[in-house]
């Protein structure tokens, strides 16, 4: 019997409309390798560019969260469920730095710029 | 991915996400959206064959910020409390569809941490709250490169305007 892998719903559409996949696999890295070849679109959310899993994608082995395991390298065996749960988080950046499309960034940016400068005194 | 997105919330839930942001300022608050993902890809109103995805917002999950280290400008919630906030969702029939959060003295943009940390698909509610006072709310989806968020339609409807199992594409 295979290890079972648990896709959350935001990464779904990204693996077919699929809520788990089966593979057989000797850790939890390399069911993560399986599935991330099986769906390729999924890699960029899982992994940061150097290959690391991402700070907020959460891995557990039946209940036990692999950071404290062996992280990818905790071994699964036949019947395990390995669970990718997301944590969330966000907020401000002091410095006023958006992530939004070009012309709603041009906005921002403008209205930033009206609070930094005051209007020009009309004459008297 | 459709040409655009669209959020159909009622006015009392889009009003407790505002009190929920004044009542937490200067701290972030946040929270779990729970409603349904439409599949059905629906006609725009302005029947020029754009194409719009609607989702609705029937519930919200209020969740406390855990981060206690600089809860002015971050907010976190663990996998624990994701994993409670869908279970209340699956005890309504309904899923987790997004997260709320507000921005104290900042405006209902995204940041670049928002768009380092976000996943796909979810839709993110962000309220400006100035002084204490909540004002825009906006809400975004990160798209599907990562690169940055589009920003996606809060539309209020009223509760009796949305069907009890679906959507309702005549009623505004």
């Amino acid at each position: 019997m295979p290890v079972k892998v648990m896709i959350p719903s935001p990464l779904r559409p990204y693996a077919g409309k699929r809520d788990s996949a089966e593979f057989s696999a000797g850790t939890v890295g390399e069911a993560l390798g399986h599935l991330t070849t099986e769906f390729a679109e999924l890699r960029k959310h899982l992994f940061t560019e150097d290959g690391k899993l991402r700070s907020f994608v959460n891995v557990y082995v039946n209940d036990e969260d692999i950071r404290y395991l062996a992280k990818e390298n905790t071994p699964t065996k036949d019947g395990d469920t390995i669970s990718i749960i997301p944590s969330i988080a966000g907020g401000v950046t002091f410095s006023g730095a958006v992530a939004v499309p070009g012309r709603a960034a041009l906005n921002f940016a403008r209205n930033l710029w009206s609070l930094i400068v005051p209007p020009r005194r009309i004459g008297i | 991915m459709a040409d655009a997105a669209a959020l159909w919330i009622s006015g009392s839930l889009a009003e407790k996400i505002r009190a929920h942001g004044a009542e937490t300022y200067p701290h972030e608050c946040c929270g779990a959206l729970l409603g349904r993902d439409s599949s059905a890809v629906l006609e725009s109103d302005h029947g020029k064959g754009a194409l719009t995805l609607a989702r609705e917002i029937l519930q919200l999950f209020p969740l406390v910020n855990r981060r206690d280290d600089s809860p002015r400008n971050r907010f976190s919630v663990t996998a624990e409390d994701v994993l409670t906030a869908e279970k209340a969702a699956r005890q309504q029939g309904l899923e987790v569809v997004g997260w709320y959060h507000s921005h104290p003295d900042h405006p209902a943009r995204p940041s670049e941490y928002d768009r380092d940390h976000a996943w796909p698909w979810y839709s993110y509610i962000i309220v400006s709250v100035q002084n204490g006072a909540p004002q825009d709310m906006t809400s975004w989806r990160l798209n599907d490169d990562r690169a940055e968020f589009s920003p996606e339609g809060i539309e209020i409807r009223h509760r009796a305007a949305v069907s009890a199992t679906g959507f309702s594409t005549t009623e505004k």
